[in-house]
C-alpha cells in the first residue's frame, strides 16, 4: 500500500498546530539549530579539520538533496561552487515565488509551518557563512508575508535571528521582500534582478551564475523554500541517514500537488521515487483516482512548463540497481517512479513536483491554448524567439478555440516552438513555453489538425461559428 | 538629487494633487529603505507601501519614491508597468482577482469571470482588470495563485477564496457592502 510519508508537513494540517513561536518550539523546534551551532570542529581522518559550518555542508552533500524549486539540481554541489574566496559578502535566497502553475506546496509551508522554513534558511545561511539573506515571495501572498513577518520577529526576540544568534556569535539578518505578480521572478537571476529594485529581467549565464555573481554581484545562493525544509532534517538526522529516504539519486522526501480532474486534489509528502505516477492519480491515499465514468487522458506530471504524457504511453527506462548495474525496462505511464530520474528518462520532468490530470471531458487544444496564454502573458521579452514564439503560438491557438483554426495550425506551432528552446534565450523559460507546445501537438496531433479542418469547412461552407467559444473550459 | 534634475516623464500615470505621505507611512519607508545594503531594492517594497495606502500608483507616487531612493522617476515607472501588481488607475473597493490558469480554468473559473462580470455590467470577454463606473468593483483574470488543489479561487482584496462555487461566488458577492 503506498502511503504518505510525512517529513517536512508532519505537523502541518494537525488539529492545534499553530505557525506561532511557541508551538514550534513544542514540537522540538529549533533544537537543531542548537545542535549545529555548537559544533565543535571536526578533525578526519587525513588531518584536515573542518568547521561546524563546513561540517554542515558535507552532510548536505552526503544526502543528495536536490532542489525542490524546478530544476532538481544537487543542493551540495550548488553550495560547493559558492565563490569564498572573493572577500565579498555571500547571499541567501529563499525562493518562495511559487508561481509555476500546479503548484501549491511552498504555500503550505509558509502559512502553516514558517518556523520550519525559518530553520533551514538559519541552517543554510550558517553553513554558507551568509549574514544577509532574504524571503523572496510571490507578492499575492499578501497574509504570508506577515505570518513570516511575526515569525521573523518571534525568531529575532528569541535569539534565534540577529547578532550573536545563541550566544554562538554568529550574526545573521533576514528580510521579507515581496514580489509583484510576475511569473519570471521564479527563475533565480529574474529574482536577484527584481530584489535589487529593477525589472525581472533574468541575466545572461555565463557570467551571471548566481554562486559568482548573484545579488549585488556577490556570491548568492538561491533555494527554494521546501529544499531549505529538507536542509533543516538532513542536518536533524545527518546526511547520511537522510539518503536512506527515497530512491538512490532522488533522497529524500517530496511533496507532490495534485490537481486537474481527480477525486481528491491536494497535497502529498512522498518518498521520492517510492510511489508511482498511477497511485498518485488513483489511489485514495492520494488523488482518489478520477471521477465517475471518466477516463484518462494525459497527465502533466512537473508544473505546467513539463512536457505532457498520453495515457497509455509507454517508455523504455534505464535505471540503476542497488549493485550499480543498468538495466532496461520498459514502464506504463501509470508505472512511473515519481522521482526526478525516471520522468526525466521518460522525456519530461518533475519540475516543481506539480501533477496536472487531464481526463476525457477535457478538450485538449484548450488545455494548451490555456497554458500558451500563461506564457504569452510572462514572457520578460527580452529574447526575440520566446517574446514572439510564446505571443504566435498563444495566437494560433486563439483562433484554433474561437473557430478561426487552419489545418496547418498544428505543424505552424511546433515549428515555432521547436525554434525557441536550445541556447536561442537567456533563460528556461524559452523551454518552459515551447515544451507544452511540442509536446501536446506531438502527442495529440490528430486533434489540433481536426479542429483545424472542422473550422476550414465550415468556413468553406460559409456557415457561421456553429459552436459559440462562449461557456466553455476555455473560451 | 534635487528636484529641479528630475526629467519629467511621458506617461499616462494619472496626477494626485493632493499626493502626501503620512508621517506614519513615512516611517515605515525609511525602515523598509534599511533592509537593504543598495536603497534601490527597496523600490518594489516602497510602491507595495503606497499602493496599499492610496489605492494606486500616481505619477506624484512614482516621483516621491525616485526621490527617495535617488533614482530617475523612469527607474520607477518602469517597475510599475512591469510588474502585474501596481496598478496606475483606481481600483474598486473591492477587487476581485480571479485565477485563470489551467486547474482553476478546469474547476470552472470562466464562468466564474463570467459570473462576476455579468452581474456587475462588465465585459466577461475582457482578461484585464476593469472596474465598474461607480468606483466600487474591480474584476480580472490573474495567473496562477498557487492554491491549484482547491480550484476554482479568487482573491476579494487580501482575502483569498477557495473551491468557489456558484453559491460561493453569490455570497461573496453579496457581503461586499
Ligand atoms: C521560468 C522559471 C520559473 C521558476 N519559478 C520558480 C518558482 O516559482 N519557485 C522556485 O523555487 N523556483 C523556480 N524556478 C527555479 C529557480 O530558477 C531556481 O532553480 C530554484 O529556485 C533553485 O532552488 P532549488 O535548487 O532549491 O530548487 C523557476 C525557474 C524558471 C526558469
Ligand atoms: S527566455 Fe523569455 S522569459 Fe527568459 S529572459 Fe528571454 S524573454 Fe525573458
Ligand atoms: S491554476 Fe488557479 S491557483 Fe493554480
Amino acid at each position: 500500500m503506498p502511503q504518505e510519508y510525512r517529513q517536512i508537513l508532519k505537523f502541518v494540517d494537525q488539529p492545534g498546530y499553530t505557525p506561532d513561536l511557541d508551538c514550534y518550539l513544542r514540537h522540538g523546534g529549533y533544537e537543531t539549530l542548537k545542535k549545529a551551532l555548537a559544533l565543535p570542529p571536526r578533525t578526519l581522518p587525513d588531518g584536515r579539520t573542518l568547521s561546524g559550518p563546513e561540517q554542515l555542508r558535507e552532510e548536505v552533500r552526503l544526502s543528495g538533496l536536490r532542489g525542490r524549486g524546478g530544476a532538481g539540481f544537487s543542493c551540495g554541489l550548488k553550495w560547493s561552487f559558492v565563490d569564498r574566496k572573493s572577500g565579498k559578502p555571500i547571499y541567501l535566497i529563499c525562493n518562495a515565488d511559487e508561481s509555476e502553475p500546479g503548484t501549491f506546496k511552498d504555500r503550505q509551508i509558509i502559512y502553516k509551518d514558517p518556523h520550519q522554513m525559518l530553520e533551514g534558511m538559519i541552517l543554510a545561511c550558517y553553513a554558507n557563512d551568509v549574514h544577509l539573506a532574504y524571503i523572496y515571495i510571490r507578492g499575492e501572498f499578501i497574509e504570508g508575508a506577515r505570518i513570516l513577518n511575526r515569525a521573523l520577529q518571534e525568531a529575532r526576540a528569541a535569539h534565534y535571528l540577529g547578532r550573536n544568534i545563541l550566544g554562538s556569535g554568529y550574526d545573521l539578518e533576514i528580510h521579507v521582500h515581496r514580489g509583484a505578480g510576475a511569473y519570471i521572478c521564479g527563475e533565480e537571476t529574474g529574482l536577484i534582478e527584481s530584489l535589487e529594485g529593477k525589472r525581472a529581467y533574468p541575466r545572461i549565464k555565463p557570467p551571471y551564475f548566481p554562486a559568482v555573481l548573484g545579488l549585488y554581484n556577490c556570491p548568492t545562493i538561491v533555494n527554494n523554500v521546501e529544499t531549505l525544509c529538507a536542509v533543516k532534517h538532513i542536518v536533524a538526522m545527518g546526511g547520511a541517514e537522510y539518503a536512506k529516504i527515497g530512491t538512490p539519486n532522488n533522497t529524500g522526501t517530496r511533496i507532490v500537488c495534485i490537481s486537474g480532474t481527480v477525486r481528491k486534489p491536494g497535497y502529498y509528502e512522498i518518498e521520492t521515487g517510492k510511489v508511482t505516477l498511477g497511485e498518485l492519480i488513483l489511489d485514495p491515499a492520494f488523488g482518489g483516482g478520477l471521477r465517475e465514468g471518466r477516463t484518462l487522458q494525459a497527465i502533466i506530471p512537473g508544473g505546467s512548463s513539463a512536457k505532457v504524457f498520453k495515457a497509455g504511453e509507454r517508455f523504455k527506462i534505464k535505471r540503476k540497481g542497488p549493485d550499480g548495474k543498468e538495466t532496461e525496462a520498459e514502464l506504463g505511464v501509470l508505472d512511473l517512479p515519481y522521482d526526478f530520474d525516471t520522468i526525466i528518462a521518460a522525456g519530461s520532468m518533475s519540475g516543481s513536483g506539480a501533477i496536472i490530470v487531464l481526463d476525457d471531458s477535457v478538450d485538449i487544444v484548450e488545455a494548451l491554448a490555456n497554458i500558451a496564454e500563461f506564457y504569452a502573458h510572462e514572457s520578460c521579452g527580452q529574447c526575440t524567439p520566446c517574446r514572439e514564439g510564446s505571443l504566435w503560438m498563444a495566437k494560433a491557438l486563439r483562433r484554433l478555440t474561437h473557430g478561426g483554426g487552419r489545418k496547418t495550425d498544428a505543424d505552424y506551432l511546433a515549428r515555432i516552438a521547436d525554434n525557441i528552446p536550445g541556447g536561442r534565450t537567456i533563460c528556461a523559460f524559452g523551454e518552459a513555453c515551447s515544451w507544452p507546445v511540442q509536446s501536446f501537438v506531438a502527442k495529440f496531433k490528430d486533434q489540433f489538425v481536426a479542429r483545424g479542418a472542422a473550422d476550414e469547412a465550415r468556413r468553406l461552407a460559409n456557415t457561421p461559428n456553429a459552436e459559440s467559444p462562449t461557456g466553455k473550459t476555455n473560451a | 538629487m534635487n528636484a529641479a534634475n528630475l526629467q519629467p516623464i511621458p506617461s499616462p500615470l494619472q496626477e494626485q494633487p493632493d499626493f502626501a505621505v503620512p508621517p506614519a507611512l513615512a516611517a515605515q519607508i525609511d525602515e523598509l529603505i534599511t533592509h537593504y545594503p543598495k536603497a534601490r531594492s527597496a523600490s518594489l517594497m516602497l510602491l507595495h507601501a503606497l499602493q496599499e495606502h492610496f489605492g494606486f500608483i500616481s505619477r506624484q507616487a512614482v516621483e516621491w519614491v525616485a526621490a527617495k531612493l535617488e533614482l530617475q522617476p523612469i527607474n520607477i515607472y518602469e517597475l510599475v508597468t512591469f510588474y502585474p501588481m501596481f496598478h496606475q488607475q483606481r481600483v474598486g473597493k473591492y477587487h476581485f482577482r480571479i485565477c485563470r490558469t489551467l486547474s482553476c480554468a478546469l474547476g470552472g473559473s470562466y464562468q466564474l469571470h463570467q459570473y462576476f462580470c455579468e452581474k456587475l455590467g462588465l465585459d466577461p470577454h475582457h482578461h484585464g482588470p476593469q472596474t465598474t463606473k461607480d468606483g466600487k468593483f474591480t474584476v480580472e483574470f490573474v495567473e496562477c495563485l498557487a492554491s491549484c488543489g482547491t480550484a476554482p479561487v479568487l482573491m476579494c482584496n487580501e482575502a483569498f477564496y477557495e473551491g468557489v462555487s456558484p453559491e460561493k461566488a453569490g455570497d461573496i458577492l453579496r457581503g461586499c457592502q
